[in-house]
């Protein structure tokens, strides 16, 4: 007991005695704000478990996925070996919905990585420089804000091919400009502030100012509206699936499924809205953990 | 004995954090009659905290503890905040720091004047009106029907400031908490609006709180002095005694001000001494 | 010697119609180890002569040297070795994210040095803070903690001649004291060249042997601080200042 004492004491010092000494303290300063927030603690509980269920999905499913049993399909919720059921061609539900949260985690973690990247890269650099550089990088953000997110993601899927990549590439072309949005905005406050001024007169670049100065403070607020994004980029790409454009059968993905369940979504209820509940529940939880983080990293909005 | 407006004793404000309760105010007691009572302190002093906790205003999770804050002999505590809401603004007053913050931007300032007078009263659009007009002539503003018809961002720093005043006193409330209302404008327009605010004040019989960390100005305008250090009184003199005060702190910022028409090669620093923080709340009861 | 030299200098913002002259025809010049200060009311362009200087105000016209040399855009590294300045609100002029450590790390490492670690501890110990202060952020430090900061960070590079932004105008006075202390020093020590901006001309008569008393854009009397003292001004304006602050 003595020693974690101490050891919170040591984070929560205001005289860190070494670089990585304040990181830690940094970090932990931000996670005790975080894990203040109940709300935000049950999202990242929730997604915390999704990994863990993706991750172990060979140890925790009862069934093969893939393996169909014509003699049983749609049974019902809490049949003998099937807790959630089964589908039309008599594969186990709960299984398919562990082996979906793989899918679903791929697809969250590349857009996570393509979207805001590519925006915040065009915001920062069209704040910074502004002139024709703004003005041209802007205008083709606009293009791509003028269309409806599926409608585009349907024609880069259409032209792509359809399948979980493509599916997943189109999101992120049509994630990216409000991204740029706000990280343009951003770097124009910044861009103009003292801090800006001061490291210019020490004769730093422009490349040195983006990526050191201005990336650090505009990424905590893309990380909070990814996550919070992240519930529509979920449902987007279920969409796709659902319309056939995402994972192609027999993938487990969870919109997919819904997709397939339709046809009997009178009689047989189960089928579409167990995939339905888990990207409900995991939509949810993102958005909590946004809410959450937005207090951690962006404590004027949380006001 | 003078009448007495307002009664605090034993004010406490304090605040949770994650090392343990932070105490901005503590334990202090004053009361305020028909003058001007200057509050002076430097930043963390709890001199702000203090002027917004005698309305209430502190925000959670910050807690305003006191054996009593009495106007005019009820106790603001026992108010729900419903009622004091009826005590902001009609009764008390409070004049912010920028006007920049305190006015909204996308509404006349005719509007927002009518609006706070029509919200403690029952008068006619054209009463308020004319009342409005009244009261902007009184602060000295030319053109008031102009001026009336602009936005905030239209104002210099000095006007947003005597509109604020203007705003504030037309409910003809009994005290008007300032502030620091002079520290964002420039020193030939501080004279101003602290002329025009002194004058109102006068005219109507008003007690005025001046919170302000300039000890200069508040030795030229107030007739009282309390001076804060850390959360508590340290110091209660008249302001023309100003310059004679005892207490070290007091004594500290004084001689640390630069002062053009006694060149000296180095300013005194002041020297904290912890046992100031430590000692009780001085009284600043009449 | 000549530190700063400047010769009708005019600063603008914004063209055609909208165009407002910020600065109109300034010259003056600030001798080699001097202390000169700017007086004027907010919106006079006090601080505006500072940013045309270091290049953050983008449209000027007129002549500035330094050190001899003509200033030309963009400035090179050369000119930053030799001018400094320090910002009015050491609340904003620090990066929120960066730590002491970092920020004079990152300014040394921009200038070339070598050895950073120990310039780092020699900076902080030249501005009064001790080693205990260098990994923190901005917001673990004071008001008074940050301005120091800023100093050392305008003192890493070394230079002749630093610009002083209304210093000490965001700080308490018993803050202001110390900083203006610490300024008087460093000039000693490191043989400094000051041109100081500030509305409070007791700060400016503490600092300052020169002043420039400034009104809407343009320098309106230059006279020593000696004379304004002995109530030797004639511009009605400077009298006017002089009245409201004694």
């Amino acid at each position: 007991m003595a020693e974690t004492q101490s050891l919170r004491a040591w984070l929560l010092t205001d005289t860190p005695t070494s670089r990585r000494h304040a990181k830690l303290s940094a970090l932990y300063q931000g996670w005790l704000t975080f894990r203040s927030n109940t709300m935000a603690m049950i999202g990242l509980g929730i997604l915390v478990l999704l990994v863990l269920v993706a991750a172990a999905a060979p140890l925790l499913s009862p069934h093969d996925p893939f393996v169909q049993n014509l003699g049983n399909r749609l049974a019902p919720l809490g049949s003998e070996g099937h807790l959630l059921g089964t589908d039309s061609l008599g594969r186990d539900i709960l299984s398919r919905l562990i082996y979906g949260a793989r899918i679903t985690l791929y697809i969250v973690a590349l857009v996570a990585l393509i979207a805001p990247v590519a925006g915040l890269l065009v915001g920062t650099v069209s704040g910074y420089a502004g002139g024709w550089i703004d003005i041209v990088l802007m205008r083709i953000t606009d293009i791509f804000l003028a269309f409806p997110r599926l409608v585009l993601a349907l024609a880069f899927v259409a032209a792509l091919g359809a399948g979980i990549e493509n599916a997943v590439l189109a999101i992120s072309l049509t994630a990216w400009p409000p991204y740029a949005r706000i990280a343009r905005a951003e770097t124009l406050t910044i861009r103009s502030s003292d801090y800006i001024a001061a490291i210019r007169l020490q004769g730093a670049g422009a490349l040195r100012i983006i990526t050191r100065h201005i990336w650090p403070l505009c990424i905590s607020s893309l990380i909070v509206r990814v996550t919070l994004d992240m519930a529509g980029i979920i449902l987007a790409a279920a969409g796709l699936g659902f319309l056939g454009l995402g994972a192609q059968p027999p993938s487990p993905e969870w919109g997919a499924m819904i997709s397939e369940g339709r046809r009997f979504i009178l009689d047989h209820w189960w089928v579409a809205t167990m995939p339905g509940l888990a990207i409900f529940t995991v939509s949810l939880a993102f958005n909590l953990l946004g809410d959450g983080l937005r207090d951690v990293l962006d404590p004027k909005a949380g006001e | 004995m003078m009448e007495q407006l307002l009664d605090i004793e034993n004010l406490w404000v304090k605040f949770p954090t994650r090392q343990g309760i932070f105490d901005a105010v503590r334990g202090v007691s004053f009361t305020l009659g028909r003058e001007r009572l200057g509050i002076v302190g430097e930043s963390g002093s709890g001199k702000s905290m203090t002027g917004r906790a005698i309305l209430r205003l502190i925000r959670p999770p910050g807690i305003v503890e006191a054996d009593y804050i009495k106007l005019e002999g009820t106790n603001l505590l026992d108010k729900t905040e419903k009622e004091m809401r009826a005590v902001r603004g009609q009764q008390i007053s409070m004049v912010m720091q920028d006007p920049k913050f305190s006015l909204n931007p996308v509404m006349t300032i005719g509007n927002q004047i009518i609006e706070a007078y029509r919200l403690h009263s029952k008068a006619s659009k054209s009463e308020a009106y004319a009342k409005s007009l009244e009261m902007l002539e009184a602060v000295s503003i030319r053109n008031p029907k102009r001026v009336m018809r602009a936005y905030p961002h239209e104002m210099s720093g000095g006007m947003g400031q005597r509109i604020m005043i203007a705003m504030m006193l037309i409910p003809n409330p009994k005290i008007l908490i300032a502030d620091e209302p002079t520290s964002a404008l420039d020193v030939s327009v501080q004279r101003q609006v602290l002329d025009i605010m002194d004058r109102l004040v006068n005219e109507r019989g008003m007690g005025l709180i001046f919170i302000s960390h300039d000890l200069n100005l508040v030795a030229d305008f107030c007739d009282r002095v309390l001076i804060m250090y850390a959360g508590r009184i340290v110091e209660v003199c008249q302001a023309d005694r100003l310059h004679e005060a005892q207490h070290p702190y007091t004594r500290g910022l004084l001689n640390s001000l630069p002062r053009f028409d006694a060149p000296k090669p180095r300013l005194e620093v002041l020297q904290r001494d912890p046992a100031w923080s430590e000692a009780p709340s001085v009284s600043g009861r009449t | 010697m000549t530190m700063l030299d400047v010769k009708s200098l005019n600063v603008w913002f914004g063209t055609g119609r909208d165009r407002v002259d910020a600065v109109k025809g300034a010259n003056f010049t600030v001798g080699q180890g001097e202390s000169f200060g700017l007086v004027g009311e907010s919106g006079s362009g006090k601080s505006t002569i500072l940013r045309a200087i270091t290049s953050l105000a983008p449209n000027w016209s007129g002549i500035i040297q330094v050190d001899g040399t003509p200033v030309v855009s963009p400035r090179p590294k050369a000119f930053f070795k030799t001018v400094q300045m320090v910002f009015q609100d050491p609340y904003a002029s620090l990066h929120p994210r960066h730590s002491v450590d970092q920020v004079l790390g990152e300014t040394l490492h921009l200038h070339g040095f070598r050895e950073i670690d120990a310039r780092v501890v020699k900076l902080l110990d030249d501005v009064g803070l001790g080693q205990k202060f260098r990994f923190r952020y901005p917001h673990q430090l004071s008001g008074g903690q940050r301005q120091r900061v800023a100093i050392a960070r305008a003192l890493a590079p070394e230079p002749k001649l630093l610009l002083l932004d209304e210093p000490t105008s965001a700080l308490d006075v018993s803050v202001q004291a110390e900083i203006l202390n610490l300024l008087a020093d460093l000039r000693q020590e490191h043989n400094l060249t000051y041109l100081m901006v500030s509305h409070d001309l007791s700060v400016v008569g503490h600092m300052c042997d020169q002043l420039a008393v400034m009104k809407d854009g343009e320098i309106v009397e230059i006279m020593s601080v000696a004379a304004l003292r002995k109530m030797e001004a004639t511009h009605p304006y400077s009298q006017h200042l002089l009245h409201a602050s004694v």
